[in-house]
């Protein structure tokens, strides 16, 4: 090749070169625009319509203005308690089993159990609540909203524990060992303890994202404008009220809507910006 | 058997059963999906027994009358997702690109941390936006396209602003914060020598990622199909913008329906037996079709990460100044 046919061609290489590095550059602009958006609209709407009201009063008639959604904050607060009284002892022990046994044939097969149940769509998980806590009962309840959230949890907490005993040195495990714990042991009062805080947060975490959770309540938990804290009985929470009032045609409660979308998106917000700065110091404090 | 340092021999038993104990807690998870599918089946066989195969080709859906054809809802979801991924691929690819390969250091984790933030984001406070905010401004597009376009099939309808266009569109946006990670963890498990080489061969730098990109199509593969899965279940956002209209329509303006939205949408009125089995043949189809985008998605993923060489990790620093 002739020398300028050849540095005409590197010309071109270059640009080409410079150019994609620019798309992909652009690529993270593309994304976070839509991120920008929606959290700049959420604060906008959601922001002036939070009041004290919001958070302490019931429901209006439809008609009057005002009123707040007392119930549906409490209603979700339990739900995700009963999602995490299902959910933490189960993740939690499939979690250790998996880092404990990692040669058993079992632990693959849990693990893609789990994978698999984290794929599996929101909704389907809320009609296999419907079939086993609902059908049986002839009522919608409380209850079956915590399974059909617990579920959901299970193998996002199966994950985290796995992660999070990964990152315990394998020196403290061998102490106990070479000190004649068995193995029960040593994971009780060694390996766990030390693992603690990021589990933890790690279930914090996964409550905040089961919180924001819409389509598994929609018939198991249902819905409940008045207050009820009754385990068997249908209960309000703060992603259902939302869909009521933002698919609504009144004014007024889509402002509370949007007020609701504040509240979830807040409680998101600071549980990753929490579970983000104990993962770092817990990977500072075990890998220096 | 363990041995205390006094001698004394421990409880022989507290292994076996710590492993059999955590084993069976294990064995639950596994226990869920498999009842998972043991129900669906279970409450969906009127429906499969009397409609049989036609029901996924048939386009009625008429509670009333018992008539029940799920084509339209198969094709909405496939239909959306499909979009949402031409949309969000490129992105996410981009994303992973440029995260891996591209970023300073000090900017990587915090633009890490922003794009994850959008899976954070809860479903129903995307359909929130969607419907007050993305719908009116897609309406405001649709009103505006030009008259040629409107005659092809594609954006023919009234200008609704809720439609497939909208559903698709949030579905991209929900979709890329989930193949852009998995992308860029495969990415990283690509070795640095392959890039190395490239160099070395005198390529540009779009030249070396290329060749990374190629050394890890297959689990940069997975990672798109993960991103398949996420929007074929998506429910909440999708069934606040797309209109919830059974039809079957390439238009990209035309309200449709999607398998997940039918099921919000209808579970809690459906009074008989074969309205309710019907619905719940959906969701079986929905939990087989994600399950094995899911698993397929998993296998490729795990191909590419475990034949990744472990020396690379720590790459060689070629000493500048030798």
């Amino acid at each position: 090749m002739p020398p300028d046919a050849f540095a005409r061609r590197y010309r071109v290489r270059k640009l080409t070169s410079g150019l994609m590095t620019f798309l992909c550059a652009l690529s993270v602009v593309v994304a976070l625009i839509p991120l920008a958006f929606i959290l700049f609209f959420v604060l906008r709407q959601g922001v002036p319509a939070l009041n004290w009201a919001f958070f302490t009063e019931m429901p209006k008639p439809v008609g009057e203005t005002g009123g707040g959604m007392a119930n549906a904050i409490v209603g979700t607060g339990i739900l995700i308690g009963l999602a995490a009284l299902v959910a933490v002892p189960i993740g939690v022990t499939c979690g250790v089993y998996i880092t404990e046994f990692k040669t058993s044939r079992l632990s693959p097969a849990v693990r893609f159990a789990a994978d698999i149940l984290n794929g599996v769509p929101s909704i389907v998980i809320g009609v296999f609540a419907y079939a086993i806590a609902v059908l049986p009962f002839k009522r919608f309840s409380a209850l079956a909203g915590g399974v059909a959230l617990g579920v959901m949890m299970i193998p996002i907490i199966v994950r985290t524990t796995e992660e999070l005993l990964a990152l315990v040195p394998s020196s403290l495990r061998e102490g106990a060992l070479a000190l004649g714990a068995t193995r029960a042991r040593a994971v009780a009062t060694v390996i766990l303890p030390a693992a603690l805080p990021g589990i933890v947060t790690g279930v914090l975490v996964a409550l905040a994202r089961v919180a924001g959770e819409t389509a598994p309540l929609l018939f198991t938990a249902f819905n409940n404008r008045f207050f009820s804290t009754s385990l068997d009985q249908p209960i309000g929470s703060l992603t259902v009220q939302i869909f009521t009032y933002a698919i609504s045609p009144y004014e007024d409660w889509h402002r509370q809507a949007w007020a609701g979308a504040t509240v979830l998106i807040a409680a998101v917000l600071l549980f990753s910006l929490l579970a983000r700065a104990v993962t770092r110091r817990l990977e500072r404090m075990h890998h220096g | 058997m363990a041995q205390s340092p006094t001698g004394r021999r421990q409880a022989g038993w507290a292994d076996p059963l710590f492993r059999v104990g955590t084993g069976a807690v294990a064995v639950l998870v596994i226990a869920v999906v498999l009842g998972i599918l043991a129900v669906l089946v279970n409450d969906s066989m009127l429906s499969v027994r009397k409609f049989g195969l036609s029901f996924w080709r048939t386009r009625v859906w008429d509670p009333v009358a018992g008539d029940f054809g799920a084509l339209p809802f198969i094709w909405g979801t496939l239909y959306s997702s499909v979009l949402a991924l031409l949309v969000a691929m490129p992105v996410a690819l981009g994303i992973a690109i440029f995260l891996s390969e591209l970023c300073p250091r000090w900017l990587r984790q915090p633009l890490a941390f922003l794009t994850e933030l959008l899976a954070a984001i809860p479903s129903i406070v995307y359909g929130l936006w969607g419907i007050f905010v993305l719908a009116p401004a897609v309406r405001t597009l649709q009103v505006h396209t030009p008259d040629a376009l409107r005659r092809t099939p594609f954006f023919s309808g009234p200008p609704l602003g809720v439609g497939m266009l909208a559903a698709a569109l949030i579905l991209a946006v929900m979709v890329i914060p989930f193949t852009a990670t998995v992308a860029r963890e495969i990415l990283k498990a690509v070795p640095v020598s392959q890039r190395e080489a490239a160099y070395a061969l005198g390529a540009t730098r779009w030249e070396a990622i290329r060749l990374a990109v190629h050394y890890g199509r297959i689990g940069i593969l997975g990672a798109v199909m993960l991103g398949f899965g996420r929007a074929l279940g998506e429910t909440m956002a999708v069934t606040m913008v797309i209109g919830n209209n059974p039809q079957v329509a390439l238009s990209l303006f035309a309200p449709q329906h999607t398998m997940a939205a039918v099921i919000a949408n209808e579970f809690t009125e459906a009074a008989d037996a074969l309205y309710l089995n019907a619905l719940v043949e959906i969701g079986l189809v929905l939990f087989l079709i994600t399950v094995i985008i899911n698993g397929l998605s998993r296998f490729l993923i795990w191909r590419m990460v475990r034949v990744r060489p472990t020396r690379v990790v720590a790459p060689v620093k070629v000493p500048l100044a030798a």
